[in-house]
């Protein structure tokens, strides 16, 4: 059994560790209520901007966008979000696992897979990975713009547009709950037709003024608008994941705060008795 | 008989402004006004700084300000998706008035360095607000 002075040192630490953990918990559970409102109040318009996309994507339009093609698949893009920092439990893991399992399936097909990489752990991640990233955007902190993720976007599109890549996908943390955040991969192009029956019959849009303008408008603001949404959620996710994940660390350290003391109580009692036993054996001998 | 309804929705990047059943719609396409009655043709469109005037079920009235954004029309829904949406009671006079002053300032002003097609679209907005708050008074 180690000394008194040994344990009690630990325990200062352990104690320390545990101020630190809980700090970091609070924090969490301040900024998830932010980013849970940010993330609320976008999700309609990304929800809707979703919906009209699904049945343009059905309509026999007169002016074929080359996003709504559908192609031989050669290569395929995903652009992934993650979070900038770590100590937020298993979301980053969990979410790279779902992207590597689809990425070996593409690559078992002989098809390449690009990535672009919103996050510093998702550069982190893929640099190592293999396989191309074609853009890397960190540090886009607490209050992300729709300015910041134009950059890695606009690099995908181009390579959809040049043909580099026939398929692209998003990746991200969906929030369900505080206590749930699930990985989701969502196509994004070509556009992805809704499943409502009601559009499967031939039928165009009426267009004022002319449909080139209008669509070209339309599909760029509907990738951004998915992307930022994508963004946003991550960040309410991350945030939700970190508290849960401090919450439980605090625990923990308390548990073995406990166990060390149990210990040192042990050790201390050890000592007196030891010492006493001494006294006495060595009064009976005088 | 009740009148028919269509489902309109009006979103912003920001919020969801209304969602609901109404009797018609009528709003500022780029082309020019539109009204719209349930069961319309399928139409896309972009839209100009103005209003939305919805009539919802048993005649009520609402305004909505909005900065431009598309229009989609189905037989039985319409989206509005508005870039910057506001409702009528919520806009602001005093703001909208200073705004259309800079605004014409700078469109008089050749040496500012604002470029000019973004100073008219400031003007057309804020003369969108003004006549929204006008025809909200008038009520």
């Amino acid at each position: 059994m180690s000394g008194g002075k040994e344990i009690k040192g630990k325990i200062g630490s352990i104690k320390n560790t545990q101020k630190i953990t809980s700090a970091m918990e609070m924090v969490a559970a301040s900024k998830m209520k932010k980013a849970q409102q940010r993330m609320a109040s976008s999700r309609p318009y990304a929800l809707n901007m979703r919906s009209v996309i699904g049945r343009l994507a059905n309509a026999n339009l007169e002016y074929r966008h080359p996003y709504m093609e559908e192609r031989e698949i050669k290569a395929v893009g995903y652009i992934v979000i993650s979070t900038d920092r770590g100590l937020c439990g298993g979301l980053n893991t969990n979410e790279f696992k779902a992207v590597v399992k689809e990425a070996r399936e593409w690559q078992g097909k002989d098809v390449k897979v690009h990535f672009s990489a919103l996050g510093s752990k998702a550069c982190g991640f893929f640099d190592r990975f293999g396989g191309k990233v074609m853009a890397a955007e960190s540090g886009l902190g607490d209050n992300p713009s729709v300015s910041d993720i134009i950059g890695p976007v606009k690099v995908m599109l181009n390579a959809f547009d040049e043909g580099e890549i026939d398929r692209l996908y998003l990746v991200f943390n969906n929030f369900v709950n505080t206590m749930t955040q699930e990985p989701r991969i969502d196509q994004l192009l070509p556009l992805p037709k809704s499943d409502e029956d009601e559009y499967k019959h031939s039928w165009d849009y009426l267009y004022e003024p002319d449909p080139r303008p209008i669509l070209d408008r339309l599909l760029v603001r509907f990738i951004e608008s998915q992307v930022y949404q994508g963004v946003v959620e991550n960040l309410a996710s991350e945030q939700a994941s970190r508290m849960v994940a401090m919450k439980a660390a605090t625990d923990n350290a308390g548990n073995l705060i406990d166990d060390l003391q149990l210990v040192y109580n042990k050790a201390r009692q050890a000592a007196i008795t030891q010492e006493i036993s001494e006294i006495v054996s060595g009064a009976a001998a005088v | 008989m009740a009148a028919m309804t269509v489902h309109l929705d009006v979103v912003s990047a920001e919020e969801n402004l209304f969602s609901g059943r109404v009797e018609t719609i009528q709003v500022t396409g780029s082309e020019g006004e539109l009204g719209i009655y349930p069961g319309h043709a399928p139409l896309l469109t972009t839209l100009k700084p103005g209003m939305v005037r919805l009539v919802k079920q048993h005649g009520h009235e609402e305004l909505i300000y909005i900065a431009g954004g598309v229009l989609e029309v189905q037989p039985g829904t319409v989206t509005v998706m508005a870039d910057v949406a506001i409702r009528a009671d919520d806009l602001d006079e005093q703001a909208a008035l200073e705004a259309k002053k800079r605004a014409e300032e700078h469109i008089a002003d050749p040496s500012s360095d604002l470029n000019y097609a973004e100073a008219a679209a400031e003007l057309a907005e804020a003369i969108a607000q003004l006549r929204l708050i006008k025809s909200l008074r008038r009520k």
